[in-house]
């Protein structure tokens, strides 16, 4: 009896020892040499894993951002400057800065602007409603407002107002990580410099329609009449297809531009309000 | 027992108001707006500018391509403006807008109503004569008869297959177009079948069209090869694949192409299209269009010019009733409402259908239980039930692996749904996303 108790002790002990000489002799085999950095990176990095840097995850830009040799290539929208200098001390470089940039949905097209033509009765997915038809308004290129931007940000930083039915993008939330952008089949959502102050103006349409026909489906829509490319003094407006294009990198901010535009497609953002200058003259600035 | 195909399918209540309406003319429109992409393949390039006289048959666009199709004037006049026009695809695409001003044909073609039955073109001549005519399948999918007929090297076609099914509900058209030009018929199908190459055909016809097989199989008998068969009432009978099933009972490999077992399958508006083609030098710019519903005061058949907006239809047939909540061009199951009822007749148009407000909405939606309704339905043999979750969770790879392209849109698996889920929608989405996954991949 005591015996069998002895050999089975002494030969699963042994067993054990030789099976460990084993693992450790494979483990020294097989060792995957990590990069301790790597850690050191992810850690300093948000988490919150949205791929908006374009890599799979906040590991795996981590992975990418100690092997590149050009690490002003990389930036984690969702981080920022703060982040991005963190991860650039660790890995022994420094990272320059870069402007911040935010969501911008570059449709004005409310109700009150823009009549519905049509009742969509499908399922409530803008891609759905892209496959079938161009819109229930007038407008082929305006918002549908049935919310892939809302279901897809993990911020919860872009809602669909009550009134306007548009998205609007919440200044604070938003970390331009650019899903969004990626999921409006209409490609109206860019991402833009936020801007000093997160003054900002934009053209908030993209409408390539000719004038007649844009203005016809949209009170507020470009109609590509122009005028704010010839009032411009830094030449960072352009005409394309019937439909201005403000350059945020050599826009001034001077809004000479938004009192020109006859239809209010270009809207200032986080401006003071003006002093009236003409006695009757609507102020224009929207806040969105 | 009559024929029919095996797998899955759908009976939606017929609905056929104007089977007995013979085809009425149309007048003439006074304005057309013909669309450069009615067709499967690359929009036709513009030849007319703006101001040009046109005469009806004049080629107005050429088709700019091997998978593409010529576009004749429908009308004569004045080509008012080559603009971006709303057309049944929901987007603004471009067009030629003709001003009508009389009715001058081209005097190549033949006008008289005699039929023309010796054949005296050769096989070339004939795919020649329909690639110029810009002849294109008139079942409603559009894509070029001349791509279909050139059979590729290696393969060969042993039968044709004359498409007289119209298992969609309400739809009439192809019904009346057998009864009324039969002979004309009998004749495209050995026009089509000497440029195929093969020595018979069948066309196969639902069983609720009793007249209409019994007249053609009365007429077969004058002309050589060619069969009527009677079949169960089913739908999607129309289907290329499920016709092909139900007649000779072979089965299209999935991702293969009819041709690949030996069958062409060809609609009976193409074959009598490539009569008139053929026999009278007539290029395609006029087809027969269903215009019913059930409120619709007089539910007609009429031929109708291409580009005529679908309005004048309407109004020909007693105008839009006063409940009516959706306007759909095509079948019920497979056609799609339009966004505006000014938009052209298209060579695809094989029906305008009014719905009451009633029986436009699409009901509530509640959870699937998987009760597999929808792959019994599933005429492909697919499962929608999971194909409609791995596309809302953009799980595209794994659709393309579930088949989904094999999906022909038939909409069977949506009508079945007893949860009323948007089942085909998110397939369709599918799709287009596997396309977009496989074109990435062949760059």
């Amino acid at each position: 009896m005591n015996s069998i108790i002895i050999t089975a002790i002494l030969v699963l002990s042994l067993l054990g020892v030789a099976l460990a000489v084993v693992l450790y002799l494979v483990a020294q085999r097989f060792k995957v040499i990590e990069d301790p950095r790597i850690d050191l990176v992810e850690a300093v990095l948000p988490g919150a894993n949205c791929g908006g840097c374009g890599y799979p995850g906040c590991r795996g830009f981590a992975e990418a951002f100690v092997k590149t040799d050009d690490i002003g290539s990389m930036f984690c929208p969702v981080g920022g400057n703060d982040t991005m200098a963190k991860a650039a001390e660790v890995i022994g470089q420094t990272a320059e800065a870069k402007d911040p940039m935010i969501a911008v949905v570059r449709c004005s097209g409310s109700p009150e602007y823009r009549k519905r033509v049509v009742e969509y009765d499908g399922a409530s997915s803008c891609k759905l409603a892209t496959a079938l038809y161009s819109g229930d308004t007038g407008c082929q290129y305006g918002c549908l407002g049935l919310g892939d931007c809302v279901a897809v940000c993990k911020f919860d930083a872009i809602h669909i107002d009550p009134v306007t039915l548009l998205p609007v993008v919440d200044e604070e939330k938003c970390t331009a990580c650019g899903a969004c952008v990626k999921a409006c089949p209409k490609f109206i959502i860019e991402l833009r410099k936020k801007g000093p102050k997160g003054k900002r103006i934009y053209v908030s349409c993209i409408n390539k329609d000719k004038g007649g026909p844009a203005r016809k489906a949209c009170q507020v829509a470009c109609i590509g009449c122009g005028k704010c490319v010839k009032v411009c003094p830094h030449e960072a407006i352009t005409l394309e297809n019937n439909l201005a294009y403000i350059d945020y990198n050599k826009c001034k901010l001077c809004r000479k531009c938004v009192e020109e535009c006859p239809t209010g497609a270009i809207l200032e953002i986080n401006f003071p309000p003006r002093k009236p200058k003409v006695e009757g003259q609507t102020e224009s600035v929207e806040n969105n | 027992m009559l024929k029919t195909f095996a797998k899955g399918g759908v009976h939606p209540p017929e609905n056929k108001f104007s089977a007995n309406k013979p085809i009425e003319v149309l007048p003439l429109p006074a304005k057309v707006s013909i669309p450069v992409s009615q067709h499967i393949g690359a929009p036709a390039t513009i030849l007319v500018a703006k101001g040009d006289k046109v005469k009806v048959g004049q080629l107005i666009a050429q088709s700019a391509g091997f998978v593409s199709a010529n576009i004749h004037s429908s009308v004569s006049g004045t080509v008012e403006s080559i603009d971006p026009v709303l057309d049944s695809s929901g987007y603004k695409r471009p067009a030629i807008t003709i001003v009508v001003e009389g009715d001058e044909w081209e005097p190549t073609i033949d006008r008289s109503p005699e039929l023309k039955r010796n054949i005296d073109a050769d096989a070339q001549t004939i795919i020649k004569k329909i690639a110029e005519a810009g002849i294109v399948g008139l079942g409603g999918a559009t894509f070029p008869s001349h791509v279909k007929l050139s059979v590729p090297a290696g393969k060969k076609a042993d039968v044709l297959i004359i498409n007289g099914v119209e298992c969609e509900p309400y739809l009439t058209s192809d019904h009346r177009l057998m009864l009324e030009k039969g002979h004309e018929l009998m004749v495209g199908i050995q026009l089509l079948m000497r440029a195929l190459g093969v020595d018979k055909a069948m066309i196969g016809i639902e069983n609720n069209k009793p007249d209409a097989i019994k007249y053609l199989t009365e007429i077969a008998k004058e002309y050589s090869g060619i069969t009527v068969h009677a079949l169960k009432v089913k739908y999607p009978q129309g289907g290329e694949k499920q016709l092909i099933k139900a007649l000779i009972n072979r089965e299209v490999p999935s991702g293969g192409l009819p041709i690949d077992i030996g069958a062409v399958v060809h609609n009976v508006g193409t074959a009598y299209a490539v009569y008139e083609a053929v026999q009278k030098n007539k290029p395609l710019f006029e087809r027969v269009v269903t215009v019913t519903g059930k409120n619709l005061p007089k539910p007609s058949n009429f031929l109708v010019r291409i580009g005529t907006p679908v309005s004048d239809l309407i109004a020909a047939a007693g105008g839009l009733p006063d409940d009516t909540a959706k306007v759909v061009n095509g079948g019920p199951m497979m056609g799609k409402a339009v966004t505006d009822i000014a938009v052209p007749v298209t060579k695809g148009t094989s029906g305008i259908i009014v719905f009451p407000a009633t029986e436009s909405k699409r009901k509530a939606e509640s959870v699937c239980i998987r009760c597999a309704k929808c792959v019994s339905a599933c005429p492909m043999g697919l499962e929608p039930y999971l194909l409609i979750r791995m596309s809302q969770r953009m799980m595209f790879e794994k659709m393309e692996h579930e088949r989904v392209l094999d999906c022909m849109e038939c909409g069977s698996c949506s009508f079945e749904c007893p949860a009323n889920l948007p089942l085909l929608d998110y397939i369709r989405l599918g799709k287009t996303e596997v396309n977009k996954i496989i074109r990435a991949r062949k760059n």
